[in-house]
């Protein structure tokens, strides 16, 4: 990295450090100004209830909870919207069998399709995930529809008469082609997901991030609520930082000067 | 080892591009596919390779192992040169691409990227890919367009030595007429509207070079708009 590069990290980084205290000042501010903790509580209150929430293992708890949740739901939700997705890019048949489904799929309410779930599947993780999964996958599937559409016909022509193993096409020709859009389907599809889930605990699970928002509503505990969520919110920002965007910069790596 | 007959392809819109096309090749044969732009020769290669069955008539093909080269490069761009070499062969050591690439005039491209190289640099990448998988038949579109003279003649030397010495065939499609006289054994010019096969020349290997010149001229006099086609495509 040169030091003009590094300089410009730095500004970068001195900026949403700005951002971010000037947030909690209009926070603390505003708590201030409503003086009433049980309507809005102070950032401080909030940070010593999340700072005991997480010594009692409640919030780690919980947390384990949803983020299990997240992660089968995403990585299911992945999988199965980038395998329909493919298809329909590349077969056109396929594609116009499927597509009145996905715009089905896509303009359905979350709300319908979780308690659709839970009266047929039953009130279980099961039923949790696959609601989640039915609907974040439709968005997976468009994005891979379009990667698919795009790939590179003159690849696909030399992968043929060279003969490639199916398994090697894949690897090799395909997967590389559709990196960026399963990179962005999956940043796009984290973000979603883990709120998604939340909504499907709040409905329907005994324990979880949506279960203890759910309660602290019912106690109109204000300071549980932002306990709980943002510090469910700032893992996913971590995870959407240190891991999904790291993974976007790779897939489109090649594109830059090797 | 490649026949096929084209009675007739189609576009989208019905309109006929190719009418009564046969070509045959046999171990030894370096057959030219001559024509203007847009005359069919791209498309009767695709039909060739197995890449467009929607045509009538047959092909039969007994190759092992076909290379090709396309009218792009069709190289994998997250994959350096080597890479690309080594994606379609198992068996390719280390200093057979090293020789494959020095022998097209790459000796320093194994670890570039493709974006590293100008497009006649990777026509000749695709060139040594092609001949990385030993192959008995040849298929190659415009092989020689964006080369200069003393490339493309070093290009035609490595793919006839690879003809006399592997007995392969090789079906190619070019614009040039000197280079097509001086590298074919047979010369096939596709013209008119739909195309269909208006000249067939043999030129033995042995030929000589009176033989060649006579049938330059001959090609010149029939179908000297082949003459004005751009040498790079």
């Amino acid at each position: 990295m040169s030091q003009a590069e590094r300089r410009a990290t730095d500004r970068g980084a001195l900026f949403r450090l700005t951002g971010l205290i000037g947030f909690l000042a209009i926070w603390w501010l505003a708590a201030q100004a409503v003086a009433s903790p049980n309507l809005l509580p102070s950032p401080l209150r909030v940070a010593i209830y999340t700072w005991h929430a997480t010594e009692s293992g409640d919030l780690p708890r919980q947390m384990a909870f949803t983020l299990a949740r997240v992660l089968v739901a995403f990585v299911i939700a992945m999988a199965a919207g980038s395998a329909a997705g493919y298809a329909m890019g590349r077969s056109a048949r396929i594609d116009a069998i499927a597509d009145p489904w996905l715009v089905i799929a896509l303009n359905l309410p979350l709300l319908l399709v979780v308690i659709l779930a839970y009266i047929w599947i039953g009130l279980n993780d099961l039923a949790a995930v696959l609601a989640v999964v039915a609907a974040k996958a439709p968005s997976v599937v468009v994005t891979l529809r379009e990667g698919s559409r795009a790939l590179d016909p003159g690849l696909d022509d030399m992968a043929a008469v060279f003969r490639l193993p199916y398994t090697r096409r894949l690897r090799e020709v395909v997967l590389p082609q559709l990196a960026p859009y399963l990179a962005a389907a999956g940043r796009s599809g984290l973000s979603i997901t883990w709120k998604i889930v939340l909504v499907v605990e709040l409905l329907g699970r005994p324990n979880g991030i949506g279960f203890v928002l759910n309660s602290a509503f019912q106690n109109f505990d204000v300071t549980a609520i932002l306990a709980y969520g943002l510090a469910f919110a700032v893992i996913m920002l971590v995870v959407e930082a240190g891991v999904l965007q790291p993974l976007e910069r790779r897939a489109r790596a090649w594109r830059g000067d090797a | 080892m490649l026949e096929a007959r084209i009675a007739a392809k189609r576009l989208p819109s019905g309109e006929t591009l190719l009418h009564d096309v046969a070509l045959a090749a046999a171990p030894g044969d370096i057959v030219a596919l001559l024509g203007a732009s847009g005359a069919g020769k791209t498309t009767t290669l695709r039909i060739l390779l197995g890449l467009d069955r929607s045509f009538d008539g047959d092909l039969r093909c007994r190759a092992a192992r076909i290379g090709a080269v396309f009218q792009e490069p069709a190289l994998l761009p997250w994959r350096t040169v080597g890479d690309n070499i080594r994606l379609v062969t198992h068996h390719a050591a280390p200093t057979d691409i090293a020789a494959l690439l020095r022998d097209v005039g790459l000796p320093e491209a194994e670890a570039l990227y493709p974006r590293q190289l100008s497009l006649g640099m990777r026509r000749r990448a695709a060139v040594a890919r092609a001949l990385a998988v030993d192959p008995d038949l040849l298929v190659l579109d415009e092989p020689f367009a964006s080369l200069d003279p003393r490339m493309a003649g070093l290009i035609a030397e490595r793919l006839a030595v690879h003809v006399r010495t592997r007995g392969a065939a090789i079906v190619v499609a070019m614009h040039d007429i000197d280079r097509a006289t001086a590298f074919a054994t047979r010369i096939l010019v596709l013209s008119g509207r739909p195309a269909t096969v208006a000249a067939r020349l043999e030129l033995p290997a042995d030929a000589s070079d009176a033989d060649r010149a006579a049938i330059r001229a001959r090609l010149l006099d029939s179908f000297g708009f082949l003459a004005d086609a751009p040498a790079a495509l």
